[in-house]
């Protein structure tokens, strides 16, 4: 009797003792939740969602305070897998993918002033003081915070054609056989 | 040899009688020819003239850019009129850019490479590097890069596969090509043997080609390694896989290529067109097409020089039928091959066929409801569920069509075929093929970009430590000149005063 109390006491100590270590010392410092939405955001910090980056759009996000819709270059794509992660259905059909596209410098506006080149998070535009910029196209994705910070309306943002690399095949649309009634 | 059963495929009629026994002709050089810049898989070519050039026949035209590309080099002699955005022969109808070329009708060749003497002595990066030069692409269809292909010598594959099925109703190019040049595709699979190390070769036709069964077999009567094997009529027998696994027997894993498996493969044309670039120095600048549909006043093989207008060819052949406009003109076979979104388009490197069909050769039905037969299901060589693929892909869940296979489809058409419902199953996974590919390609473009971001940031940060440190030392500088400043002044004061007044403060408290 004595000793079934003895040793089972002993192991609850012990276990106790193991998962109170681990608790302390293999503890979640950061929420998985805002980690597993951080991921599945772009990683661009454009901006676009009225957030500073990615980062505080997932917190954001995470508490609730945000739509799925929140990114604008994720699109649809994103939206549907940020719903997915939080367990929430989330009714994309009306939602519309905004365009993609790209800035572009008119070289007889632009006076050289790196404001633009401050701004752009991916360095995509190239340039130096009183030289005229450029965009870097592959580099750009279109989150326009050059186009709202030109001092001179130099910037203009285009939309990025289908080429024949990127094309591909539309969804049937079916035409179906007419049912009489 | 013996044959390995191949499942599913489907029995269409041939439609070939109309051109088999048509011998190739040569096309008189047309008034005008236009090289698009992407006539192969891959990058586009970057042209090395500009207009106003006289260029002879043979010449560089465009160099290749990128891993994935090829060269383009004049088909004859001529002037280079403009470098223009045209029409290309896609579906699509996008535009892209193309070398317009006035012929001078004097077909003169420029300055070529040296023929490789002894091509079964050379080294084997010697013929790749010369069928690299030539531009020379698959010509089955698929136009990916042949020197490529070859570089594939590193996986040590031991089969080459020549593809003769021409599996495609209608096509009789390749027919013609083994019929009437047998010993020229022979000698180029053996040329294309040595470059890529292997010792055994199989060339594959179908049984519905006998003449040509019959040229190839006398051709490679003196060559041990080199196999002629008659293969059953099944479409799509012509797919390289099920091509591999007809003749090996081998079957290539999901995802991976033949090469995977030890085997490489090529097409019939393919190998003279390399046995001309290796033995003469000849660039890929022409190539032999099957125009055929009973929207034609006639059928014909034709060697064709690239960039020949579609329009020229058709009224080579006399035209359409009684002047009809036909329901649809399709580049390539009527199972794979693609609408033309006009006639004023280009032949290319990739072009096996134009076909002009009527209404009644097309037989397009409105779709109705899955009947549940399971058509698609046996017909499907490469083992899929096309109705449950198509049902996820109609509500665009294409994740879900994704995990059971959607990837794995090679778009033979053998489902759409089959269909008594006529529901477009090919043209929903194309669809979705080309919408997984999309959102691969903008995954990769999020994550390069997210790369640029992240050095960004670190750069950032670099420089702001920077600056701080600068600033403390700056300001350390600063105190200690300022104290140095002090202490001379203080030197120069009395030295009665050297105690600092700042200790009396502090020692009181």
């Amino acid at each position: 009797m004595l000793l079934a109390v003895g040793s089972l006491a002993v192991i609850g100590a012990t276990l106790g003792s193991v998962l109170g270590i681990a608790a302390r010392y293999l503890a979640v410092e950061s929420d998985p939740l805002e980690k597993d939405l951080q991921e599945l955001l772009p990683g661009s910090q454009c901006g676009q969602c009225g957030y500073v980056g990615c980062g505080q759009a997932a917190v954001a996000l995470a508490k609730g305070e945000a739509p799925v819709t929140l990114c604008i270059p994720g699109g649809k794509a994103v939206a549907e897998k940020l719903a997915k992660r939080l367990g929430m259905a989330a009714d994309l059909s009306g939602h519309k993918d905004a365009e993609p596209v790209y800035a572009v410098i008119d070289e007889s506006k632009c006076i050289g002033c790196l404001r633009c080149l401050n701004e752009c998070s991916t360095d995509a535009i190239i340039g130096a003081p009183k030289q005229i910029h450029t965009v870097l196209v592959d580099n750009c994705h279109g989150c326009s915070k050059c186009y709202n910070t030109c001092p001179t309306l130099a910037v203009s943002m285009n939309k990025i054609n289908v080429n024949l690399n990127d094309w591909h095949w539309q969804k049937p649309k079916l035409r179906t056989k007419r049912t009489k009634h | 040899m013996k044959t390995f059963h191949v499942e599913g495929g489907i029995h269409p009629e041939y439609r070939k009688e109309r051109t088999q026994e048509n011998a190739i002709v040569a096309l008189p050089m047309p008034k005008i020819l236009c090289l698009p810049l992407k006539q192969h898989a891959g990058a586009p070519a970057e042209p090395v003239v500009s207009s106003g050039k006289r260029v002879k026949k043979g010449d560089l035209l465009a160099k290749p850019q990128g891993a994935v590309s090829a060269p383009i080099h004049a088909p004859t002699s001529g002037t280079v009129v403009d470098i223009t955005d045209m029409t290309a022969p896609h579906p699509s109808g996008l535009a892209q850019k193309t070398i317009v070329l006035r012929p001078d009708g004097k077909d003169e060749w420029g300055a070529l490479p040296p023929p490789i003497e002894n091509p079964f002595a050379a080294d084997p990066a010697e013929i790749d590097a010369r069928v690299g030069w030539a531009g020379i692409v698959g010509l089955g269809g698929a136009a990916f890069p042949s020197a490529i292909k070859f570089g594939l010598r590193s996986k040590k594959p031991d089969i080459l596969v020549l593809n003769g099925a021409e599996c495609e109703p209608y096509l009789t190019c390749d027919d013609r090509i083994m019929q009437e040049h047998a010993d020229e595709v022979v000698d180029g699979a053996r040329i294309m043997a040595h470059a890529l190390g292997v010792s055994q070769i199989l060339i594959a036709i179908e049984t519905n080609k006998p003449a040509a069964i019959v040229a190839m077999t006398v051709a490679a009567a003196g060559y041990p390694a080199v196999v002629v094997m008659p293969i059953p009529v099944q479409y799509p027998m012509g797919s390289e896989k099920h091509l591999t696994k007809a003749v090996t027997g081998r079957e290539t894993p999901a995802g991976k290529m033949t090469a995977d498996i030890g085997v490489v493969v090529h097409n019939v044309a393919t190998a003279r067109a390399v046995r001309e670039a290796v033995r003469f120095g000849w660039p890929l600048i022409s190539r032999v097409i099957t125009l055929s549909g009973a929207g034609l006043t006639r059928g014909m093989n034709i060697k064709v020089p690239l960039g020949t207008m579609v329009v020229d060819l058709i009224e080579f052949c006399g035209g359409f039928k009684d002047g009809i406009a036909p329901q649809r003109l399709i580049s390539g076979g009527p199972m794979m091959g693609h609408p033309l979104p006009s006639l004023d388009v280009p032949v290319i490197k990739g072009t096996c066929g134009i076909l002009a069909l009527t209404k009644a050769e097309i037989n397009e039905q409105p779709a109705g409801p899955c009947i549940r037969c399971g058509g698609c299901v046996s017909v499907c060589p490469c083992g899929l569920v096309p109705l449950e693929m198509a049902a996820f892909i109609r509500h665009d869940n294409l994740e879900q069509a994704e995990q059971i296979g959607v990837r794995d489809c090679v778009s033979c058409g053998s489902c759409s075929y089959i269909c008594p419902s006529h529901i477009p199953l090919v043209q929903y996974f194309n669809y979705a093929k080309g919408k997984l590919n999309a959102a691969d390609r903008d995954h990769r473009k999020q994550e390069r970009l997210k790369g640029l971001v992240e050095g960004r940031m670190a750069r950032m940060e670099k420089q702001r430590k920077a600056k701080a440190e600068a600033a403390a030392t700056a300001a350390a500088a600063k105190k200690a000149q300022a104290a140095a400043t002090a202490a001379a002044a203080a030197a120069a004061g009395t030295a009665t005063a050297a105690a600092p007044p700042t200790e009396t403060p502090k020692a009181s408290a």
